[in-house]
C-alpha cells in the first residue's frame, strides 16, 4: 500500500494556496485578451485591459490577482489504495491552508460563524469535498471562492416539464439578479440532476474544467454555447456597467436525477477563476 | 464620456461629473467594509463622535490583502457595495461625498445621494493588484481590531474609476445595461 505522509500534503497546499491565488490560468488570461475583440462599450475595454494589465502584475510581483482570496474549497481524489501516515489527512489540509495564507500574504476571509462572525484569522477551515477512486494517488484541487460571486449563485428545484427553457431562464435569471456584483465577465458553472446538494457541488465542480475545453457531451456542449450566446445579449457587460462582454465561459455537469426532479444549479464565478491541482 | 480628475477632499461642486465619465482619483480617501460600517452607524446613532471626519469625504469600500514586504499595501480591489446600503444614507447626511465600490445601491442610497450631491464611483473588481499600485501612503486610523475591515487612511493617486451613479441619480448599472442588452 503506498504510503503519503501528511508533512508533504501540507507542503503542497501551502504551494497550492499562493499558486493559485497569484497566477492565474492562461485560459482566462487568453479568454479576456479575446473579449476584447468582442466588447464594443468604451468602458467595457477599457476595464478589459485593466483586467489584462492586472493579471501581468500578479504573476510578476506575485501578489494576489483579487484582494478576495476566497475560502478555501479543495476537491479531493483519493485512492483506496492509498494510506496517510502520521496524522488526519483534513488536519494535513487545514495546516496547509494556514501556511499559504499567511507565507502568500493572502487576505483571511473566514469567521468562526455566521452569527458572531470573528475572523478564524488563518483562514481555516477549509471547505473539503473527497471521492474515494480506484488506485494509489491522491489528487488535491485548490479552488479558492471569493463571496462576491459566490453571493449571487443559486439553485431552484424545477419540475420535469420545465425543460431546457426552464434551465435556461433560470440561468438568466440568475445572472441578472447579479448584475454587476460578481465582478463580470463572470464564468458560470451550472449544475444539472442530482439531489439538492449534489446539484449544489456539481455546479461547482463544473468551474474547474478550463475555459478552452470542450464539454464532451456533444448535448451540453451546444447547451454551453446556447447559454453563453444569450447571457452575452443581456447587455450587462464588463463589471455590469454595459458592454457585449458579460460572461467568458459557461461549464455544465449533469448527473442522474429523480422521476420527480430537475435541480439545477448556478455557481456564478467571476474572472479571478483560480484552480490549481497536483497529483500525489 | 468625459474624463475628470479629481482631488479629494471633495469641498466643491460634482455636478458636472455625469455617468460613464471615467474619474482618476487623487488625494486621501478611507477605506470601510461590513463591519467598520455597522460600527459607524452605531456611534453616528447614538450621537457620538466618529473616529474620523467624514465631511467632503471618500470613503472606499475595501478589505486589502496585508502588504508583502516592500509593498505599501496589499491587492486592494472593490467589495460589493450594497452590503453597506443599510448604513450608507446616515453617512452621506454626515457629508460623504463620494463612495467608491462596486455593484447596485439601494433606492434609499440613490434618494440620499441625490439629496447631499455626492456621486459613486465603480472602481475595476478584482483589478487588485493594479490598484495597489496607485496607493501610495497606507495607514489604519480606527478600528485596528477588524484587521482587514479596519478604516485605513489611503494617499492615492491616478486611482482609475467610472462614475456609475451621478449626483442626479443617474445610474450607469440601469443605462449602461439598456444600452447594450440585444
Amino acid at each position: 500500500m503506498k504510503e503519503i505522509h501528511i508533512d508533504t500534503i501540507t507542503s503542497e497546499v501551502e504551494k497550492l494556496c499562493i499558486d493559485a491565488c497569484c497566477n492565474i490560468g492562461d485560459d482566462v488570461y487568453n479568454s479576456l485578451k479575446k473579449a476584447m475583440d468582442m466588447e464594443e462599450s468604451p468602458s467595457g475595454l477599457g476595464i478589459l485591459h485593466q483586467l489584462i494589465e492586472n493579471i501581468e502584475i500578479s504573476r510578476r510581483d506575485v501578489t494576489p490577482i483579487c484582494q478576495d482570496t476566497g475560502m478555501a474549497v479543495f476537491f479531493l481524489e483519493l485512492g483506496q489504495d492509498i494510506h496517510i501516515t502520521s496524522g488526519y489527512l483534513y488536519d494535513a489540509i487545514n495546516e496547509g491552508v494556514r501556511r499559504g495564507y499567511t507565507k502568500g500574504y493572502l487576505r483571511k476571509s473566514v469567521v468562526l460563524s455566521g452569527i458572531d462572525r470573528i475572523n478564524t484569522m488563518d483562514n481555516t477551515p477549509a471547505i473539503i469535498h473527497t471521492s474515494i477512486v480506484p488506485g494509489d494517488k491522491l489528487k488535491i484541487t485548490f479552488a479558492p471562492k471569493g463571496f462576491g460571486s459566490e453571493n449571487m449563485s443559486a439553485i431552484k428545484m424545477l419540475k420535469p416539464s420545465d425543460g431546457i427553457k426552464g434551465i435556461k431562464d433560470f440561468v438568466f435569471e440568475t445572472v441578472n439578479n447579479a448584475g454587476s456584483n460578481p465582478c463580470p465577465p463572470i464564468i458560470l458553472g451550472i449544475g444539472l440532476g442530482g439531489t439538492f446538494e449534489k446539484c449544489a457541488l456539481l455546479s461547482k465542480q463544473a468551474l474547474l474544467r478550463n475555459l478552452d475545453e470542450e464539454n464532451p457531451d456533444p448535448n451540453l456542449a451546444l447547451l454551453e454555447k446556447e447559454i453563453l450566446n444569450e447571457v452575452n445579449n443581456l447587455g450587462i457587460g464588463p463589471q455590469g456597467l454595459g458592454g457585449r462582454v458579460t460572461c467568458l465561459g459557461v461549464s455544465i455537469l449533469s448527473y442522474p436525477t429523480h422521476i420527480a426532479g430537475m435541480p439545477v444549479a448556478v455557481n456564478i464565478q467571476c474572472h479571478a477563476s483560480r484552480h490549481k491541482e497536483i497529483i500525489l | 464620456m468625459a474624463q475628470h480628475i479629481l482631488s479629494s477632499p471633495f469641498d466643491y461642486d460634482l455636478s458636472s461629473v455625469n455617468i460613464g465619465d471615467s474619474v482618476l482619483l487623487k488625494g486621501y480617501i478611507y477605506t470601510g467594509r461590513d463591519a467598520a460600517h455597522k460600527r459607524l452607524y452605531e456611534l453616528a446613532s447614538e450621537n457620538k463622535p466618529l473616529p474620523v471626519e467624514l465631511k467632503n469625504q471618500a470613503i472606499y469600500y475595501v478589505g486589502p490583502c496585508p502588504a508583502k514586504p516592500g509593498h505599501i499595501i496589499g491587492p486592494c480591489g472593490p467589495t460589493t457595495s450594497g452590503r453597506v446600503d443599510k448604513y450608507t444614507p446616515l453617512l452621506l447626511d454626515m457629508g460623504l461625498k463620494v463612495m467608491i465600490g462596486k455593484g447596485f445601491r439601494s433606492k434609499e442610497v440613490v434618494d440620499a445621494m441625490i439629496k447631499n450631491s455626492s456621486i459613486y464611483l465603480a472602481a475595476v473588481g478584482g483589478a487588485g493588484s493594479l490598484i495597489a499600485k496607485c496607493v501610495k501612503e497606507s495607514s489604519v486610523v480606527a478600528f485596528e481590531d477588524l484587521g482587514t475591515e479596519a478604516i485605513y487612511r489611503l494617499y492615492v493617486e491616478n486611482l482609475p474609476t467610472i462614475v456609475a451613479i451621478d449626483t442626479k441619480g443617474n445610474n450607469l448599472y440601469v443605462e449602461g445595461i439598456k444600452k447594450y442588452k440585444r
